[in-house]
């Protein structure tokens, strides 16, 4: 029986794209659980299982060249206190809509997003998974909103251009 | 507080991260700030989008995949130790676990979110349901009852870990009290009538349901907690007081 597999496999599939290397980093990062297994002395095996999972996937992506870190200061550049974009009827954004936006916001606010939206995480597990303090966590968060609100609203204004 | 102190707020807000005197700050203030409250909405909206986003389940040969990948997870030795350290995360546990043990998990994970003061994953809007934020969370479907005309008002839900299994915990509020409430599927079909018990002051009604295990645990008393309209009907109740 493995654990949280849905869970793990959700985040990396989220962050590497493809199901192919989704799989593969799933696989890779339950074989590290195992062995490093004795560094684990926490309560909360979830959280410890995705830090593993989400480190593997950057791994990843670095390795194949399609993500180059994004230095500190260009993901705080982002903002997150613009207007809200009031005409956006995000009933009418539709699921393919998020999907697209969601692909393109850089890996670290994606990873933010699944794991609060999608895992209902805490953002003190946030940050145990992610390894930056909870402020960064919640102001990640917040910018990662803004930002995909952003590319929704454009994306419906292309839509009804 | 105003917009400037309001606004970075919000998203922690909703998120239920913040602690109850901010919360209740940022609900006074939206309720008279058209801006802020017209953020807030957008932001629901928001969360509402993406949990409408794919949700990537493990394809069912990836198991399988994996365990081929690994044999020494079939080796006795470390499988034990695994089992034994993780024994909350593995669903493989609840076999193993005697059913007394439940209720020192359901108090432990009742302390837990009230230490942690992260009672809720996601807030009630009105105090009314929170089963959509549980779908595809779950391996199961939750069924539940609204009740909160009835006394105790759904503050939220969140998912919690009881017997070796992810369980959905819902979070009511009575008469200041906190009641989590944990559903989870039973593994027997037959129902059965809510049992009490009582140890280190807290107080727990579990019973059996349309297939589901309900464990109810609160500081409030027995009868009290009895009265909970979810709980089937009302029977004598046998104490198992301990320490």
């Amino acid at each position: 029986m493995l654990p949280h597999l849905d869970a793990a496999h959700n985040l990396a599939r989220w962050l590497l794209g493809n199901p192919q290397d989704a799989e593969d980093a799933v696989q890779e990062a339950y074989l590290r659980a195992l062995t490093y297994f004795d560094g684990f002395h926490g309560e909360d095996g979830r959280a410890w299982l995705l830090a593993i999972v989400r480190n593997t996937c950057f791994e990843c992506l670095h390795k194949k060249r399609r993500y180059v870190e994004m230095p500190f200061e260009h993901l705080e550049l982002f903002r997150d206190d613009s207007p809200g974009p009031e005409t956006l009827q995000l009933r009418d954004a539709d699921r393919v809509a998020v999907q697209r936006g969601l692909e393109t916001l850089p890996p670290e606010f994606r990873e933010v997003l699944v794991l609060r939206e999608m895992e209902g995480m805490s953002y003190k597990q946030i940050a145990q998974i992610t390894d930056v303090p909870i402020g960064t966590v919640m102001s990640r968060l917040a910018r990662a909103r803004r930002r995909l609100l952003e590319t929704l609203t454009a994306a419906s204004r292309r839509e009804t251009a | 507080m105003n917009c400037r102190e309001a606004h970075p707020l919000l998203n922690a807000y909703l998120d239920g991260e913040l602690d109850a005197a901010h919360a209740l700050e940022v609900e006074s203030h939206t309720r008279e700030c058209a801006a802020c409250d017209a953020e807030l909405e957008i932001q629901k909206r928001l969360s509402t989008a993406i949990a409408a986003a794919p949700y990537f389940r493990a394809a069912p040969g990836l198991h399988a995949r994996i365990e081929t990948a690994a044999p020494a997870w079939r080796r006795p030795a470390p499988w034990l130790a695994l089992v034994a350290s993780l024994a909350v995360a593995f669903l493989l546990v609840a076999r193993f676990v005697p059913t007394q043990n439940i209720g020192n998990q359901v108090i432990q994970a009742h302390l837990r979110a009230l230490r942690a003061g992260h009672l809720v994953d996601v807030a009630a809007p009105g105090g009314h349901t929170v089963r959509p934020w549980f779908a595809g969370k779950l391996d199961y479907a939750l069924e539940v009852e609204d009740i909160s005309a009835r006394g105790f008002v759904l503050a939220g839900g969140r998912l919690d870990s009881v017997n070796g299994r992810t369980v959905a915990a819902l979070v009511y509020r009575r008469n200041g009290h906190i009641v989590n409430v944990f559903i989870w599927p039973a593994s027997e079909e037959s129902d059965r009538n809510p049992v009490g018990q009582s140890q280190d002051g807290l107080h727990m009604v579990n019973w059996r349901a349309e297939g589901m295990n309900w464990w109810a645990v609160s500081d409030l008393d027995l009868h009290q907690l009895q009265e909970l309209p979810l709980c089937p009907c009302f029977m004598p109740v046998h104490e198992t007081l301990r320490g």
